[in-house]
């Protein structure tokens, strides 16, 4: 996935919230990144520093809320954490599991000056 | 720039038929205002609630909206590099010529050798360099539509970046992605790049008058690539011997809206 973009996305939405809001410094930024969103979270950590210089959000701490992949079975209706979106149901084997969540990439909220 | 694929954040180009034009300024948009509020005072707590790739998402619904005023079947082409898109893109545009008005979009890194092999059919393409980036995204696409005609009524193939891992992440607006896998790569390529998989509707095993000559496991492939996306429809082809054609060019025009 491409991190670099993503990372400038989120300085988008800061800077916008900027203006909506008010305020002229982003002390944390609050990320959910789902385990199967395809983000790395490392990459992204690299990545937000360098989208952040030069914004209201430059310096400002990142926080990554990470939330488990969770897949429901179409077969036996199991509900379960999964690792991967591919992972077999681990009540009754069977793959093409739903996602119920872990696929999310969503800056949560802001702690601002 | 991204240490995972190398991407960053360079000038894009799009070269059309028409003079270079200086990019257009981003048509202005509105983020949505998702119940951003500021707490109290106190606590200096803005909560966003925002979804990353919000803005992507609302420039491929102005995409689609577009296609579908049009009549136009878009269709997302991704694959890694050498499977063999634009050879089968060629191929694909030469047996539809005369039957729907057709356009491409061809992204890559660096150099327009692939819009010239398309517009050596005829067939009108804009390239799209993406510099470092390694993915088009719905904006590229906005910024590339007003340098072509549009195919009223046709097809519109967007040739992707050769990536099995970022082009998986961003709506175009297309109608579907289409994964394109070359039985020179290996079978577990769906279960490596499990998220190109599971966003593709059709994968097209390609390649496969080479199958004689190699070990590849189309069985085994194809069932990886069920256990990703158990709904994926597969068509083997062959897009030099002309194998499998019949049923991909069948596949398209299903999906065509006329």
């Amino acid at each position: 996935m491409h991190e670099m973009s993503l990372a400038q996305n989120v300085r988008e939405i800061i800077e916008q919230a900027a203006l909506d809001q008010g305020f002229t410094r982003v002390k944390t930024v609050w990320l959910e990144i789902g385990r199967l969103s395809c983000v790395e979270q490392e990459a992204m950590r690299f990545c937000f520093s360098a989208a952040m210089q030069g914004s209201v959000a430059e310096d400002a701490r990142l926080e990554i809320i990470d939330t488990p992949g969770r897949g429901l079975c179409p077969k036996c209706s199991h509900e379960a954490e999964i690792e991967n979106a591919y992972d077999a149901c681990s009540q009754c084997g069977s793959y093409g599991l739903q996602l119920v969540s872990g696929d999310a990439m969503r800056v949560k909220e802001l702690e601002v000056v | 720039m991204c240490m995972t694929c190398g991407c960053g954040s360079d000038e894009v180009l799009i070269r059309g038929r028409k003079p270079l034009n200086k990019p257009k300024a981003p048509v202005s948009f509105r983020l949505h205002r998702v119940e951003a509020k500021v707490a109290e005072d106190t606590q200096r707590i803005v909560k966003l609630e925002q979804d990353i790739l919000h803005k992507n998402d609302l420039h491929a619904q102005g995409n689609r909206e577009l296609f579908k005023q049009h009549g136009m079947l878009a269709l997302n082409l991704v694959s890694s590099p050498g499977s063999g898109k634009t050879t089968l893109l060629v191929r694909t545009l030469q047996a539809l010529q005369g039957r729907y008005p057709l356009a491409v979009i061809e992204g890559d890194q660096q150099t327009e050798q692939d819009a010239d092999r398309i517009r050596a059919t005829g067939v009108s393409a804009v390239q799209i360099n993406t510099g470092k980036g390694c993915h088009l995204d719905a904006q590229m696409i906005e910024r590339a539509l007003p340098e072509m005609p549009l195919p009223d009524g046709g097809m519109l193939f967007i040739e992707n970046v050769g990536n099995l891992v970022c082009p998986a992440g961003f709506d175009l607006g297309e109608f579907a992605k289409v994964v394109v896998l070359s039985v020179t790569e290996g079978e577990d390529k769906p279960l490596k790049y499990p998220d190109m998989f599971r966003a593709a509707e059709l994968m097209l095993l390609n390649k496969c008058d080479l199958l004689p000559y190699l070990t590849f496991d189309v069985e085994l492939a194809e069932t990886y690539a069920r256990r990703v996306n158990p709904d994926i429809r597969i068509i083997r082809l062959s897009a030099v011997s002309g194998e499998g054609m019949d049923a991909w060019l069948s596949w398209l025009e299903e999906q065509h809206p006329g």
